[in-house]
């Protein structure tokens, strides 16, 4: 059968053109066992989901309050299942905060938003040589290529794409769907479903002719991609998109904003095994330049405080709290200081981004800022240090180093120290 | 349903008899190679490059690919002079005519063709500004500037000189939007100086912005000292209230020169601060305010026998038309990366600079050459010249080239006739075409632009090239579209399938691929359908969607 259908036809679709004949039992049963041991593997198969607000939260209002000083804005801090204090509008998160921790004293030199999603993506300044990858194209190449029986590319953006694969190359670029699941032009109608056996036919037809003319590597890497396309418009995985089965309840349990649905969206596509999702916090804008409080309290806040929690309740009902490493940030925090349009302004000496799950040692915060939110008191973390802390949750070795086109040595994260604290 | 796996026994099975026959069908009779190899051109210079490149086939002991076929070949020079692929009318007009010099003629026809404006407007707006226009630089106003370049068949070196020492409006001087598109940041000019070594001169001195050249003897003041050549401008970006919302808006953007002086400060690795002036090769320019120093620059990538200004730009050229240049990637020359053919690279600078930088004759010199007739299909002779394994280049066949976006569109355009049926409007069509450019360009924007001859193709492409609008359209049976034309025609199957092959491949298919189809719109009740997945599948292929 694999031989008849070179583009990966071997399941849903072509079952549905054999069902009936006499070879489709067999086929049917040795498919099933197969996914069923998938399934078994996909559980304990690592992965991580990265919460990006764009703009640049006010992390000050949320995760590192500073009651009493003149910075310290509206906002009364609440204590948590955790060793540490948060916002009072992030009432749920609060109750599993004993799952998740604060890296309270990022300091990232980056105060540019362009410049900032950079750095915070990929480890590394913005350099007119290179194009450094995001690190969600780092976990596609190192944990991705190995998953074989993944169908569906092994980096999803939910809501939009911020940055590339640079050198890594394009196999390992961010896919990008909408939060509803939906992919440009992979849902085909009933009529084309049923054309595209003879279509795929034809097709390979040709291509393997121009193949076999030999003129290089190119010709081969088409028909590659082909397949892969093919592979995601039939495959079973393409369930994982379908957002919208989920129970009523859930759907409400998350938010049934963009920002609620991608999260379990990225709930679902851990679940066939994609290593790395990238879920757009788009509550809203973060980058509150003005009336930053009513923003927060009225809008950003609560959706945000809803997704977290419910995506940390789902995940450790499943049992997959340890393997998934949840990550939250912005290219940077914001000014302690509050500026005469009760706004805070970019600032990236020291902010907080929250990790947690992914089996690390959670309920903590670590790193400190002063009372006015200004300096750190002892140690400081870089981008490098929280991707390299991710890379160890996801049992990547940190002593990889990949090759820019020009053959410069690139370390992983940036050669930045998983936090001790947080590894254990 | 066994009527259907049975079908695809058989098709499978005569692709199985009717494979080995393939290279056979396709490669042209074997050429005696004693004979001086002509596309009919008299220009000595042409045999000149033909003999270098000969002598590194020798010397390598390779024996190269045969000549191209005329339908191989007419497709490769459409792609490349004009951007997009013959009618089926072209190709069947070249194959009947029997004049020897046939080949040097369309170069020459495609050379004053509008469309070559078109083309290589569109190849240097995407190396100055990018592909996704940045912030407050005018596309339209780079395009134009560019436009009337290429149509005036400006001397390159005065194009670049224009480029460089820029200012003003950026719709009134379409030149500043390639400094605009290298100022987005705050740099100190550190990104024009990168852009504007590696385009115009051929060299990466960017790396020697933190640090001296790993490989060669290009120190870190080196790149500072070019620096020092564009810190006397800035630019001002100027805004305006929407009248409907009342909102501030961009209104324009614009390069004025400072008055800078004096030189530029680094620093070295050490934490040493330095100190660069202006100097180009070792000539020195008066640092005072009075001077204009993009002036002085323009003048001295000029100077000279063999500037780099004119190698790059061969070197740039000779990696556009076959695939590879003489070094890798076209654009990092000098010591450290010595060129595959250093000494016809170093004669052809030195015959643009003669002919004052005309890259209309350029052109005419490599697509007159032997090497980019020949065909792109290797054998066990010539194998081991295979740059894409890291070999250096011996030119004995042509390189398989990804078509760019913009070759791609308007090749389905050509292929399916779509421009004929009610696309006459050009802004509608220009508006049309960038949008279906920017879906095709989503993650798109890894290190491209390096290696055009790496297939890099991602999953929305090939899903878009499967279920996009352009190919339902393309496909479509509407009236007035090329499959509704077609097949109202009274003529056999044959007869129609070999049309369809004409006008995407632009070749005639062989017995395999007649037999396919055949049995494709032979089996199928309804022929309608057949036909559009016939077509569908030419314009997904492989060959489709390379330039070969």
């Amino acid at each position: 059968m694999t031989i008849l259908n070179p583009y990966g036809m071997t399941r849903r679709h072509f079952l549905n053109h054999v069902a009936g004949a006499a070879t489709t039992i067999p086929t049917m049963h040795f498919l099933s066992h197969l996914e069923a041991n998938a399934s078994q593997v996909k559980k304990q198969q690592k992965a991580c989901i990265l919460i990006w607000m764009p703009g640049g939260p006010p992390t000050i209002d949320i995760w590192d309050l500073k009651p009493g000083s003149k910075n310290g804005g509206e906002f009364k801090p609440i204590s948590t299942k955790g060793d540490m204090q948060i916002s009072e509008h992030m009432p749920q998160t609060a109750q599993v905060m004993g799952d998740l921790s604060l890296i309270r004293s990022m300091s990232t030199r980056e105060a540019d938003h362009a410049r900032g999603t950079y750095y915070m993506h990929s480890a590394y300044v913005p350099n007119p040589t290179v194009v450094h990858p995001t690190f969600g194209s780092v976990v596609s190449y190192e944990l991705g290529s190995r998953r074989k029986e993944l169908d569906i590319p092994s980096f999803i953006s939910v809501g939009g794409s911020r940055g590339s694969a640079g050198f890594l190359g394009m196999a390992h670029s961010p896919f990008v769907v909408s939060s509803d699941g939906t992919i440009q032009n992979a849902e085909i109608n009933m009529t084309e479903q049923q054309r595209l056996g003879q279509r795929l036919n034809m097709l390979e037809v040709l291509e393997s002719g121009f193949i076999k003319s030999k003129r290089g590597e190119s010709a081969n890497s088409h028909k590659d991609i082909y397949k892969k396309a093919v592979n995601l418009m039939t495959s079973k995985q393409m369930e994982a998109f379908k957002v919208d089965q989920e129970p009523a309840a859930l759907k409400d349990a998350y938010g049934t904003g963009n920002f609620g649905k991608g999260l379990l969206l990225a709930r679902r596509l851990v679940e066939v095994g994609v290593p790395f999702i990238e879920v757009s916090a788009s509550v809203g804008s973060w980058d509150l330049h003005q009336g930053v409080f009513d923003s927060l309290k009225n809008n950003n806040l609560p959706q945000l405080d809803k997704g977290i929690s419910a995506l940390v309740t789902d995940l450790k009902q499943r049992a997959m709290l340890d393997d998934v490493t949840i990550v939250c940030m912005g290219e940077f925090g914001r000014t302690p200081r509050i500026n005469q349009n009760v706004g805070r302004d970019h600032w990236a000496a020291s902010w907080t981004a929250m990790v947690g799950g992914g089996g690390l040692k959670n309920g903590q915060a670590v790193g400190k800022t002063d009372s006015d939110g200004i300096g750190i008191e002892g140690k400081s973390y870089l981008p490098g240090d929280l991707w390299a802390t991710v890379s160890h949750a996801l049992g990547i070795p940190l002593d990889i180093v990949h090759t820019s086109k020009r053959g410069r040595p690139m370390k992983l994260a940036n050669g930045g120290t998983p936090i001790k604290e947080l590894i254990g | 349903m066994h009527r259907f796996s049975k079908q695809l026994c058989v098709v499978f099975a005569s692709a199985i008899c009717a494979g080995s026959l393939v290279s056979l069908a396709d490669a042209a009779p074997p050429a005696s190679r004693a004979k001086a190899f002509s596309t009919g051109s008299f220009d000595p210079f042409i045999d000149y490059i033909n003999g270098q490149i000969r002598q590194g086939w020798k010397d390598n002991e390779v024996e190269p690919s045969p000549v191209a076929t005329d339908a191989e070949w007419l497709r490769r020079v459409h792609l490349d002079l004009i951007g997009q692929i013959p009618s089926a009318e072209t190709v069947e007009k070249f194959a009947k005519d029997r004049d020897t010099a046939k080949r040097s003629k369309v170069i020459d026809q495609l050379l004053d063709d509008p469309a070559y404006v078109q083309n290589f407007t569109n190849v240097w707006t995407n190396l100055l500004i990018g592909r996704r226009t940045p912030r407050r630089v005018s596309r339209s106003g780079m395009q134009k500037f560019l436009r009337e370049a290429f149509a005036k068949n400006r001397p390159w070196n005065e194009v670049v000189q224009d480029l460089v020492t820029a200012e003003g409006h950026f719709e009134e001087n379409g030149a500043v939007n390639y400094l605009l598109a290298q100022m987005q940041n705050n740099d100190e000019g550190v990104q024009v100086t990168a852009a504007t070594t590696r385009l115009f001169l051929g060299i990466q001195v960017q790396c020697t912005q933190c640090h001296n050249h790993p490989f060669n003897d290009w120190k870190q003041n080196q790149f500072w000292e070019y620096n020092s050549f564009f810190r006397q401008m800035r630019r001002i970006n100027h805004r305006k209230t929407d009248p409907k919302t009342g909102r501030q808006v961009d209104d324009y953007s614009e390069v004025v020169s400072t008055g800078f002086n004096g030189p530029v400060y680094y620093e070295k690795r050490s934490g040493l601060m330095q100190v660069a002036y202006p100097i180009f090769e070792n000539i020195k320019v008066d640092p005072q305010a009075g001077i204009e120093r993009r002036k002085e620059f323009s003048k001295l990538i000029v100077k000279g026998e063999k500037p780099l200004i004119a190698s790059a730009i061969v070197n740039r050229m000779w990696g556009y038309f076959i695939g590879y240049g003489f070094t890798r990637p076209v654009d990092d020359m000098g010591p450290h990366n010595p060129a595959s053919h250093p000494e016809l690279l170093a004669r052809m600078t030195e015959e643009l600079v003669k002919k004052k930088y005309d890259l209309k004759q350029l052109a005419r010199w490599i697509c007159n050459s032997e090497a980019y007739n020949l065909t792109s299909q290797f054998g066990r002779k010539n194998e081991i010249d295979s740059p894409e394994k890291g070999e250096s280049p011996l030119f004995s066949h042509m390189y398989v080239k990804n078509m760019s976006a913009e070759q791609l569109y308007d090749s389905l355009i050509v292929a399916t006739g779509a421009h004929k049926s009610g696309q006459s409007n050009w802004e509608r069509a220009e508006t049309q075409r960038r949008r279906w450019m920017g879906q095709f360009m989503v993650a798109f924007d890894g290190d491209s632009g390096d290696d055009s001859t790496t297939f890099n193709g991602t999953i929305p492409q090939a899903l878009m090239m499967m279920n996009g609008d352009l190919t339902k359209n393309a496909i479509s049976a509407d009236k007035g579209s090329y499959l509704n034309q077609l097949l109202s025609e009274k003529s056999s199957d044959q007869v129609k399938i070999r049309k369809m092959f004409l006008s995407t491949l632009n070749r005639y298919p062989d017995r395999r691929e007649i037999k396919g189809a055949q049995s494709l719109v032979g089996s199928s009740k309804n022929k309608l359908s057949a036909y559009q997945d016939l077509y569908w599948a030419l314009l997904n292929s492989n060959e489709f969607i390379f330039n070969h």
